[in-house]
Parts: C-alpha cells; structure tokens; sequence
C-alpha cells in the first residue's frame, strides 16, 4: 500500500501543477529545512469551486495548518487532508510575494542576466501555472505556504519563525476529490533571509487508500464529518 | 490575551452626508464610492456583522484582497489606520475613524454550503451571505462579474480573536449599538455589503438587525 507512483524535486523559485486523483497522497519533503512551497487547489470539473482559507479556518477553529486539519472548498467540502506533519504550524494568511517585494528584499534579477537563476515570485508563479487550465488572477485565492510559520501575538501582530521547519521535515496530504493543485517554491513573502531563499522541495505521490470511519482528519471535529458527508454525496451525484 | 482596543472617532457630521441608506438583514448594497470620498458603516442595533468586499471601478478584476491587506500592516485585525489593499497590493481604502477597534477579516461570509459543515445537513437552504453576493454580482452585470471574483471579505464589526497558540475563536462582540467603522476611498471603488442574515450563530445573538451606510463627498 501506500506505494510511490512518481517522485520528483522541485528546485527552489520553481513552480508547477498538477491534477492529483481521489485518494492519493502528496508528500512533500522539505529537503534542506526552511523551504516554502505556496499551494491552491480546484475542483478540476467546476474550477470556480476552490480552497477556501476562512471556511477551513473557522470550521476548524485554528490559524495554523497542522496534521488532522482538512483543507475546505468553498463548497463545503474536503479538497484534501493533512495526514501528516512534522512542524506543526503551516501559515495559509500572508498570501505570496509578488515581483516588487522581491526586488525590494533580494534585488531585481532577470532571466536575461540571469538566467535559471532568477529570483522568481510566488504571485507571478501562480498566474503562469493558473493559466495553464484557462484561469487567470480572478481566480487565485489565499494560499496554504507549506513548511512556513507564522507565528502571532496577542495584540493580532505576525511574525515570520525561520526555526518553522527543518531538513527533513514532511507533510503529507490525502486527497479526498479528485483536485488539480497549483504549486510554488518560492520564498514565504515574510522570510527575513538577506539572500533570496532557494530551498528545494521534494515530492512523491502515492496511491492511498479512502478514509476509515475513525481516520483521524474525519474524526478531527464534528465539521469535518459533516464536510466529508457532503464529498460522499458529491461523488454519489446527489449534489 | 485580549489587549485593549484602539479607537479613533470621526469628526464628520452625518447631516453633512451626501448619501444615506439603511440596509436591511439579509440584503446586499453595491454601490460606487469615488476616490477622496468618506463612507462609514453603523452598526445600528449592535452585533451585526457587515460581510464587505471592494473593487476597482476602473476596473473590477482587481479586488479587495485579505492576504495582502493583512501581510502589509503585519497585523491579522482590521483597525483605524488599516490600508485596505487589492489583489495587486494597491491601496484601495483607508480606515480613518472606527469606534469598534477591531474588525476581522480571516473568517469569511457564510455560505449555504459552509452553513452545511459548520451547523448541520439540513440547513443548506437558509439564506446566507454568499447568496446575496451571487445574486448582486448577476444582477449588476454590467460590472462583469461572477463567482470567479467574491475573494474573502472583511467582516465589519465582527471579533474573531487569533491566539498566540495558534487558535481562532468566535468571541462575543466588541461591537454595540451606534459604533462605526469609517473608510477614505484611494481609488473609485465598487462596494458589495452583504448584511449577514444568520440565524444559526450566537456572535449576532440569533437576530440580524440593519446596518446604516453615510457618503461624505470629497472635502474641498
């Protein structure tokens, strides 16, 4: 069970897409520690229904992402669960760093000058990557920044942890509908690093298995159960 | 953890306004605001959440855009001094006067289908916020448009405290009745409310009430 289908790394500063089929597995492996990778997700056959960041926060009563959480649509249901996570936190608030805020951190580069080495955006990636399915920037959304913290004080002020992740460190999400997800590596927008962070990401994807009835992202909270419910009829046709 | 709240009273008359419009529950009001112009929101009966998104009426694929707003002051609650920004990091609004102190703008407007996974199965045909923006963007078509362009919105007057261990709850309201929340438009702007009409949380007490909105024209 649980076998990999295909494995890849991506570099850092890269993008990439991909439709990732009911009830497989995408594990990412955060290769050198302190990597970043932006993430959105879409219902492949009706790609107005999206992640939604507010639904999947309140129905789950959390700011951060963590093992047990399950991403919402703004459908009301499961796009995808966190079957596993080895740091805990997750920001899926501060969004993408778009062009000019990384030539005001890192300096202006281009593919002209320097080629592969381009420090590109976490914005300007997802235009190019949503445009592949006939999308465009009306259609991006808040975004999941896997491996990346974001940590909060009292009076609501946030702030980047660069100890958020660490080499090694995996999340793995189990994909509850078939879900054509967007991908960036490009550094977290808040990342204080003085030279642009180039950190690698591995991924595998994996056949997987449905749920069980006591799967621990279904029994997370009584939302989640009932956001399940909503998938099962979904792919009944009852909805 | 709830540190107090900063606040910061207009000085505008509102028999000086050039607009007046009460909204009802349950209702949507879209309306232009020009750039220069000063529009508040009142939360008339207090506890009533104003689900709120912008647009560029130069151009409405640019919208209001949470994220951006949010990363930018560094800070996840929506307060006097707050700059409202776009999908292009684009100021859009600015907060110049709010009695209430804190606005949230991480737990987005209901929906029929959210209304399924947060209260029960059954409850799916009750009105909800993202119906009046489905039929407001239909109806206005001349804006050009749809589903593809509600993003997540501000909830004017709602507190949604954030704890430093990473938790989000739905606390009682900081709001009451009279309080407002007062905006400068930095671009001509498109503004879609949706008075939440919601029956099934406490944070309103069970009971939408109306919201009023005033326009002051530019100053000279």
């Amino acid at each position: 069970m649980n076998d990999l289908i295909y494995g890849d790394t991506l570099p850092g500063g890269k993008h990439w897409s991909m439709i990732m089929r009911r009830h497989t597995r995408l594990r990412l492996t955060d290769v050198e520690g302190g990597a970043n990778v932006g993430m959105l997700f879409y219902n492949p056959a009706n790609l107005s229904e999206r992640y939604n960041m507010p639904d999947t926060l309140k129905g789950q009563h959390t700011f951060r992402l963590r093992q047990g959480h399950c991403l919402y649509s703004d459908m009301g249901r499961v796009l995808c669960s966190i079957v596993e996570d080895t740091t805990g936190w997750h920001d899926t608030v501060c969004g993408n760093a778009n062009k000019a805020l990384v030539a005001s951190k890192w300096g202006e580069t281009s593919y002209q000058t320097h080629s592969n080495d381009w420090q590109q955006n976490g914005f300007d990636s997802f235009l190019v990557e949503a445009a592949k399915y006939g999308m465009g920037r009306r259609d991006l959304a808040a975004n999941v920044n896997w491996f990346s913290k974001v940590a909060i004080d009292g009076s609501g002020a946030m702030t980047f942890d660069p100890a958020g992740s660490h080499a090694g460190a995996i999340v793995e999400l189990r994909f509850e509908m078939d879900t054509l997800v967007l991908l960036h590596t490009c550094p977290h927008p808040l990342n204080p690093a003085t030279a642009y962070p180039r950190k690698p990401v591995r991924y595998g994807i994996l056949e997987g298995d449905k749920p069980s009835d006591s799967d621990a992202c279904v029994r997370f909270a009584a939302e989640n159960q009932r956001a399940f419910e909503n998938n099962r009829l979904f792919h009944c046709g009852c909805c | 953890m709830q540190t107090s709240l900063g606040t910061k009273e207009s000085t505008r008359a509102p028999e000086a306004a050039a607009y007046r419009q009460l909204i009802g529950a349950g209702s949507y009001w879209m309306h232009e605001v020009k750039k220069g112009e000063t529009l508040r929101l009142v939360d008339v009966e207090g506890n009533q959440a104003a689900d709120t998104l912008f647009f560029n009426a130069d151009n409405p694929t640019e919208r209001y855009s949470a994220i951006d707003t949010l990363r930018e002051q560094g800070n996840v609650y929506i307060s006097a001094g707050t700059v409202i920004r776009s999908d292009l990091c684009r100021p859009m609004l600015t907060v110049v006067a709010d009695t209430v102190g804190r606005h949230d703008t991480l737990g987005g407007a209901c929906a029929t289908e959210s209304n399924t996974v947060r209260y029960a199965l059954e409850k799916k045909t009750m009105h909800a916020c993202r119906d009046s923006y489905l039929l407001a963007v239909t109806e206005n078509e001349h804006y050009g448009l749809s589903k593809r362009d509600i993003g997540h919105n501000i909830n004017f007057f709602m507190n949604v405290p954030v704890t430093p261990d990473g938790g989000l709850t739905f606390a009682d309201g900081v709001s009451a009745p009279g309080k407002y929340v007062e905006l400068r438009a930095e671009m001509n702007v498109i503004v879609l409310i949706s008075n939440c009409p919601q029956l099934n949380n406490p944070c309103n007490d069970y009971n939408p009430t109306p919201i009023e909105v005033l326009i002051w024209s530019e100053e000279a």
